[in-house]
């Protein structure tokens, strides 16, 4: 009995590989008469550039991490020694807070910043959409000095009557801005201005079928917009969302140009006293990279909670990993059939 | 006018119609899709809206809970004017927040069903009963189960919207505007989304809804459920009532030549 394959360069005709093939009546385990055909086992096709692009790879890999390792300039032990001092530690919490912190009122702030944006109501949309313009068109190291720096432009911050010279209360702006707040400030704003936007797609990519059934038990805008609108938004705004904390986190850093207490602001201070740059950086990259794995397990989380209801799985690394094996035992026990009959 | 149905036996009597409309009129841009259109629809009474797509069918449905505003004329729903307030003989338009509570004595069906996705087939009928009227969860859920089962679908309390068929999903959204025990509802176009093995429950489930009693306006392309259910067809083009009457004339025996032309095509 011969199995024709589809990739044997000598396949019988289409009209003639079709019964035996596909629905071949009785296969040597014997499925006779009106039973199901017999499953199908081709020969997959090979792929023999994906494997020498695959070693390729894992040698340019193992000689790059081979060179790195035996550098002598890379410095282990000072590695080993920063990794968990308490400068860094108190940088890692500082870098946490900060990034907390600053989503927070960048998410909140957006999401505010989106409404308006959608307002019927000219001067809130339009304010909205010259806040976004400012906020995203500047660089955020920009703003960050500017924040920092805020003291020199409004020396005093004064409550009281516009256009008069009535004042209630008076502060020096140093005072009411020191430099951490300041760094809250420069990246919260800026993440507002992103977020806004992240938001603004979310809400518009909801159907205004829902927005309209809503209405029609009733609801009022504001519950329509918080347990319909939003909860359908947060499945187009989480993934976005996620990569800004990624982002976020490692933003902070540039709070160490205007000086503060996080993660990238102590190793420049060891580092500018010691000159050990390269291992110290490394130190910091080890924190950054750990931080942000573990940011990802959330987002995860939240995407499969506002995923609810919504079909469509999304390949794992697990299901990626067992399907190359799959692809790489098939063959064996496809030739092994071969080569039997 | 009115075109109360002779045959019509209000169940629910209460003083007036359930639904009036008087010179409605409604128009987009330019495009003036409603010109005039009265009616008026009793309690306990089946109205079916015919016509053809673009004659404002489902403009006017819109119209009676407030989604669409009209340009001029005026719709009443149980003798409250729909989106104003009458007060020394000027109307002042409503808050959202009181358009909403206008709203909860109308029940609507989509065609498109518009099920909240995000929530099970008990949750999208437990919604509004906890978040609008503020009843108790358990309460809701009893409720909410009861409906479903009413609608053949006690089953799928806890199936997600995108694992029912469109019959099943139109008639978990029939439950869920039941739930706010409606006074009237509407349903706009139920069934011309589904597939044509799956129109029969969900004309069913309407079917036994006419029968316990409730006022139901219907824009609909179903010539026989409009013929066997409906106590009144209205026939609408261009925006205007072309005619209405008891449906075993109107549908069967049309005085007007543009009803006629119209039934020949989807018949």
């Amino acid at each position: 009995m011969t199995i024709p394959v589809a990739t044997e360069p000598k396949a019988p005709p289409m009209t003639a590989m079709k019964p035996s093939a596909l629905t071949a009546p009785e296969g040597p385990h014997g499925s006779s008469g009106a039973a199901r055909p017999r499953p199908v086992e081709a020969v997959p096709v090979r792929h023999p550039g994906r494997w020498i692009a695959a070693v390729l790879v894992l040698v340019i890999g193992i000689a790059t991490l081979s060179s790195i390792l035996q550098n002598p300039n890379l410095d282990l032990p000072t590695v080993g020694e920063y990794l968990f001092k308490p400068l860094t530690l108190s940088g890692v919490v500082i870098t946490l807070w900060l990034t907390a912190a600053s989503m927070v009122v960048g998410v909140i702030g957006g999401i505010v910043v989106a409404v308006m944006r959608l307002s019927p109501n000219p001067v809130l949309s339009i304010a909205a959409a010259l806040f976004i313009w400012v906020f995203r068109g500047t660089p955020l190291l920009l703003q960050l000095i500017f924040w920092g720096f805020i003291g020199a432009f409004i020396p005093k911050v004064v409550v009281g009557v516009p256009f008069t010279s009535v004042e209630f209360w008076s502060f020096t702006t140093s005072d009411l801005i020191p430099a951490t707040v300041a760094a809250l400030l420069a990246l919260g704003l800026n993440e507002m201005a992103y977020a806004a936007e992240i938001v603004r797609a979310g809400i518009q990519s909801v159907d205004p079928g829902q927005t309209e059934a809503a209405h029609s038990l009733g609801m009022s805008p504001l519950k329509t917009l918080r347990r319909i609108v939003l909860p359908q938004a947060m499945r187009v705004i989480i993934p976005p969302m996620g990569n800004e904390t990624i982002t976020m986190l490692k933003s902070t850093s540039l709070v160490a140009i205007v000086a503060g207490d996080d993660l990238m602001s102590n190793i420049r201070e060891a580092y500018t006293q010691n000159y050990k740059i390269i291992p110290l950086l490394i130190v910091a990259a080890i924190w950054y990279l750990a931080l942000t794995s573990i940011l990802s397990i959330p987002q995860m989380w939240l995407e499969r909670r506002y995923g609810r209801g919504f079909t469509g799985v999304r390949p794992t690394l697990g299901s990626r990993v067992s399907t190359f094996t799959q692809s790489l035992t098939l063959p064996v026990r496809a030739s092994k059939k071969e080569s039997a009959s | 006018m009115t075109a109360a149905a002779p045959q019509a036996a209000p169940p629910a009597a209460g003083p007036g119609p359930m639904v009036e409309a008087v010179e409605v009129h409604k128009r987009f841009g330019s495009l003036e899709v409603l010109q005039g259109i009265t009616m008026s629809v009793e309690r306990g009474q089946v109205v079916c809206l015919l016509g053809p797509s673009g004659s404002g069918k489902s403009t006017f449905l819109r119209c009676i809970n407030h989604l669409e505003q009209i340009d001029a004329g005026v719709i009443r729903v149980a003798g409250e004017t729909v989106g104003y307030r009458e007060k020394d003989g000027r109307l002042f338009e409503l808050r959202e927040k009181e358009v909403a509570t206008q709203r909860r004595k109308v029940g609507m069906v989509f065609q498109r069903f518009n099920l909240f996705p995000h929530m099970t087939a008990l949750e999208n009928v437990m919604e509004a009963p906890t978040q609008v009227l503020g009843r108790s969860k358990a309460e809701s859920r009893d409720d909410g189960i009861r409906l479903l089962e009413q609608v053949g679908l006690g089953d799928k309390a806890g199936t997600y919207p995108a694992q029912l068929s469109g019959g099943q999903q139109q008639r978990v959204a029939i439950a869920r505007a039941l739930a706010m025990d409606p006074q009237v509802m509407l349903f706009d176009e139920p069934t011309s989304a589904l597939d044509p093995e799956l129109v029969g429950d969900v004309l069913d489930v309407m079917r036994r809804l006419a029968e316990g009693g409730m006022t139901m306006i219907v824009v609909t392309h179903e010539i026989g459920f409009a013929r066997e259910v409906a106590d009144v067809a209205v026939f609408m083009d261009g925006g205007v009532v072309v005619e209405q009457g008891d449906p075993r004339q109107v549908l069967v025996e049309p005085a007007e030549e543009r009803t006629r032309s119209f039934l020949s095509k989807v018949l």
